[in-house]
């Protein structure tokens, strides 16, 4: 049940960036284009969606034992949804401020494919502990992911940042909000709030993604290359 | 043909188990919980119809104190079923009454109201509920927005007429923001037929403080 620290750095690795799932495998586009109309909107969805799978990934792999193979689809599902009934249930009771910002997102995410497909290619094979922390950092790559774009369409769209903060923090933080465009300007373009905006947001972000990866693939055959230079000479 | 069907009732047993024992703990969780939720909704409810009342106009529980819309007088609030009247008391006497109003013709589908009457017929206070209008665009009319939802306050049949109840592009008296209008529109509209149907009703909703 114990975790080495090569383990965390290799999972988180693997969730933030690797195989991030707002730009890589591109899973649960539903709620990340509905969603993403301010930085605010996003990250809380992209929570919401961290604390779900991780404890629907440490449920999974707690009962994989008893799930025999040929059944794990329709009984991961079974876990998953009463995993996320409980979560929700739970917080509207015992954490109603939480809920009031996050309870909105959380029938969304039962409709997130990554989660079950976290629950298939992860949690199924691994550790509790494990798993739990690979759901948390999917969640938490995908919240990076989510916060960026709605960044770009708030920022192109409404010419703020933050907007909605008061709805987290109380009516006090209001004055968080950043106007990038002053606010007397009235500044509004809404093809980016509304859904063509998302789409062409997130194509950015993957081509971005891809970029930078195929730099640092580019940098480290150049340094092989050097490398094994000498040896060819 | 025999560890077939051995395996399907396995199989159907293994998914009966799980069903049974999530069914289970949802339940329980639910049960747990049932009347903290309610609790908190019944909360939250309240503070919306406070939103629409003077702050301390009244002490009374306003869900308590609520009458029944019958279907039958839906449609004169735009509503689809019956819905409530939450009426404010002060003491004992009636400060006014809450109406569950709807408007049918928003730009994106039925804007809900929430409208806070006096006896003497004037509104109170006014809040959107539930509306899809365009974000940036015909969302002004909720007041998390702007506050263009305040300018009803004070006002009622006759201030002004019933015929100028509606927005100044359309020849009445209220505001609206230039290329938004549908969504101000349909609230004025609501608003009206609102104050109206509490005209028709104000005996039975207000007796004698009218």
């Amino acid at each position: 049940m114990m975790i080495s620290r090569q383990e965390v750095r290799d999972i988180s690795h693997n969730g933030v960036w690797k195989q991030n799932p707002g730009v890589v495998q591109i899973l649960g586009m539903c709620p990340t284009l509905a969603m993403t109309t301010s930085v605010i909107n996003g990250a809380s969805l992209g929570i919401a969606t961290a604390l779900v799978m991780a404890c629907s990934g440490a449920a999974v792999a707690l009962l994989r034992q008893f799930v025999p193979n040929e059944l794990r689809n329709p009984i991961y599902i079974l876990i998953i949804a009463a995993v996320v009934t409980i979560l929700e249930l739970a917080m509207n009771a015992y954490m109603h401020a939480l809920y009031n910002v996050l309870g909105i997102f959380i029938p969304l995410i039962v409709t997130n494919c990554i989660v079950l497909a976290r629950a298939e290619a992860f949690a199924a094979k691994n550790g509790v502990i494990q798993s739990g922390l690979d759901g948390f950092m999917m969640g938490m790559g995908g919240t990076v992911v989510l916060a960026i774009l709605g960044g770009i369409r708030e920022v192109l769209g409404k010419g703020t940042l933050l907007s909605g903060i008061d709805l987290v923090f109380g009516a006090s933080a209001k004055s968080w909000v950043i106007h990038v465009i002053p606010a007397d300007l009235n500044y509004q373009f809404l093809f980016m709030i509304l859904p063509p905006g998302a789409f062409i947001g997130l194509g950015l972000l993957v081509a971005g993604k891809a970029a930078l990866d195929r730099r640092a693939a580019e940098a480290a055959r150049r340094r092989e290359a050097e490398a094994s230079a000498p040896l060819a000479a | 043909m025999k560890t077939m069907i051995a395996n399907g009732v396995r199989g159907a047993l293994t998914l009966l188990a799980f069903t049974v024992v999530f069914t289970a703990l949802m339940a329980g969780t639910f049960a747990m919980t049932k009347d903290i939720v309610a609790k908190n909704q019944a909360d939250a409810e309240r503070a919306l119809i406070a939103q629409v009342l003077p702050a301390g106009s009244y002490d009374n529980n306003l869900l308590a104190d609520k009458q029944v819309v019958p279907k039958a007088d839906a449609k004169a609030l735009g509503n689809d079923d019956a819905s409530a009247i939450y009426m404010a008391k002060k003491a004992g006497k009636t400060v006014g009454a809450v109406v569950e109003a709807t408007a049918p013709d928003g730009y994106a589908g039925k804007i809900k109201l929430l409208v806070g009457i006096a006896p003497n017929g004037q509104i109170l206070g006014v809040r959107v509920v539930d509306h899809k209008e365009t974000p940036g665009l015909g969302d002004y009319i909720d007041a998390a927005i702007s506050n263009w939802i305040d300018q009803f306050k004070g006002k009622g049949l006759g201030n002004p007429a019933l015929e100028r109840w509606k927005v100044k592009k359309d020849g009445g008296d209220f505001d609206s923001h230039a290329g938004a209008t549908i969504s101000p529109r349909a609230v004025v509209k609501a608003l009206g037929k609102t104050l109206v149907y509490v005209d028709a009703h104000k005996s039975s909703l207000f007796g004698d403080a009218s």
